[in-house]
C-alpha cells in the first residue's frame, strides 16, 4: 500500500502546468541515424543507404519518425517532481511537418501541458502530459510530440 | 524501393500488410544505446521485478517505432507520415512475437492533399492488443495533384 499523499502533490504539480523548458540543440549525425534504424530493426534504405536514399524524393538519408526521441528538451526552470518513484511511458501523439536529415540541427523545447491522477491495478497513478516542439536550423517546425508519462 | 502506393487505390476497411517483430533483450539494449533511454526496467531484470513488473519490458518508444515502420513500409517513399499516435496499454516482453497490424478507417481530400487515416496496433503472441494507435498519411494521387 502506498502512503503517498497524491492529492496534495497533484495540487502542487498543477501549479506548474504551462511551464516551458529551456531549449536544447542537437546536430543530427548520419551514423547515429543508421544505428537507431538498426536498433529498431527497420531496414528501409531511406535511413541507411546513401545511394538509394539519394535517388529517392528526399535526395538523401532521413531519420525514422521516432528518432526525435533522441532530442530531449533542456531542463524546466522548476523541477516537476512526482510523489511516485516508478515510471512508465503512457504514449505519444506525433505530428510531422518536415523530414529530419543528418546535418540538421534540431532544437527542442517542451511545455508541461497537464497532470491528472487515476486509479489503476498498480495503485494511484499520476499522468503528466508534455508537448515537445522540434525545430530545425531553418526555423521550420519539424514535429510536435504530445507525450504522457505515468508514475506510480 | 517498393512500388508507389496511390491514394486512389486505397479502400476504407482495407488491412495494412502486417509487420512481425521478435524483440530480444539484445534489441532492448541496442535500443537503449541508440535512443539514450537507459531506464533500467528495459535491461535489468531485478530492477524490473522490484518495480512490480513481470521482468524487463519493451521500451514504449520502441513499440512506437514498430508502429512507425508498419506505416512507412506500407506507404513507401512517396507517402508522407503526417500523424502517428500510440498508447501503451499493455506491456510487451522480449521473446514474444509482436505483430503490427492496421486498417484504413478514412480516405479524404483536404486543402488539395490526399489523406488516409488508419487504425494501427501491436498484438502480442496471444493475439492481445497491447498497443493501440492511429496514423494519418498523405499519399500521391494518380491525377498527379
Amino acid at each position: 500500500m502506498t502512503t503517498v499523499d497524491a492529492t496534495a502533490a497533484l495540487e502542487e504539480i498543477k501549479k506548474l502546468v504551462g511551464m516551458e523548458s529551456a531549449s536544447a540543440s542537437y546536430l543530427i549525425e548520419k551514423g547515429h541515424v543508421r544505428r537507431f534504424a538498426e536498433a529498431i530493426g527497420d531496414p528501409s534504405p531511406l535511413f541507411s543507404d546513401e545511394v538509394k536514399a539519394g535517388q529517392s524524393r528526399y535526395g538523401g538519408i532521413i531519420a525514422p519518425p521516432t528518432f526525435l526521441r533522441n532530442c530531449p528538451s533542456g531542463p524546466f526552470p522548476q523541477p516537476i517532481r512526482s510523489p511516485f518513484t516508478r515510471a512508465l511511458d503512457g504514449g505519444s501523439d506525433w505530428e510531422y511537418f518536415e523530414p529530419v536529415r543528418p546535418g540538421d540541427t534540431i532544437t527542442t523545447v517542451q511545455k508541461f501541458s497537464g497532470v491528472e491522477a487515476r486509479q489503476s491495478r498498480l495503485g494511484t497513478m499520476m499522468i503528466m502530459s508534455r508537448e515537445t516542439r522540434y525545430t530545425n536550423q531553418f526555423g521550420q517546425l519539424v514535429a510536435v510530440q504530445r507525450s504522457h508519462g505515468i508514475s506510480y | 524501393m517498393a512500388a508507389t502506393l496511390y491514394w486512389d487505390d486505397v479502400k476504407e476497411g482495407q488491412d495494412l500488410p502486417p509487420l512481425v517483430k521478435k524483440p530480444t533483450t539484445q534489441q532492448l539494449v541496442k535500443y537503449a544505446g541508440a535512443s539514450g533511454d537507459f531506464y533500467p526496467i528495459h535491461y535489468d531484470k531485478d530492477f524490473a521485478l522490484a518495480n512490480k513488473l513481470p521482468g524487463v519490458i519493451l521500451h514504449g518508444a520502441l513499440k512506437n517505432a514498430f508502429l512507425g515502420q508498419l506505416v512507412t513500409d506500407w506507404i513507401g517513399e512517396h507517402g508522407t507520415l503526417s500523424k502517428l499516435s500510440v498508447q501503451y496499454r499493455g506491456m510487451d516482453v522480449p521473446g514474444d512475437t509482436i505483430t503490427g497490424k492496421g486498417r484504413v478507417t478514412k480516405r479524404y481530400i483536404q486543402e488539395g492533399k490526399h489523406y488516409v487515416d488508419c487504425e494501427i496496433w501491436l498484438e502480442n503472441g496471444k493475439g492481445e492488443k497491447t498497443t493501440p494507435g492511429s496514423a494519418t498519411v498523405i499519399l500521391p494521387s494518380r491525377s498527379g495533384e
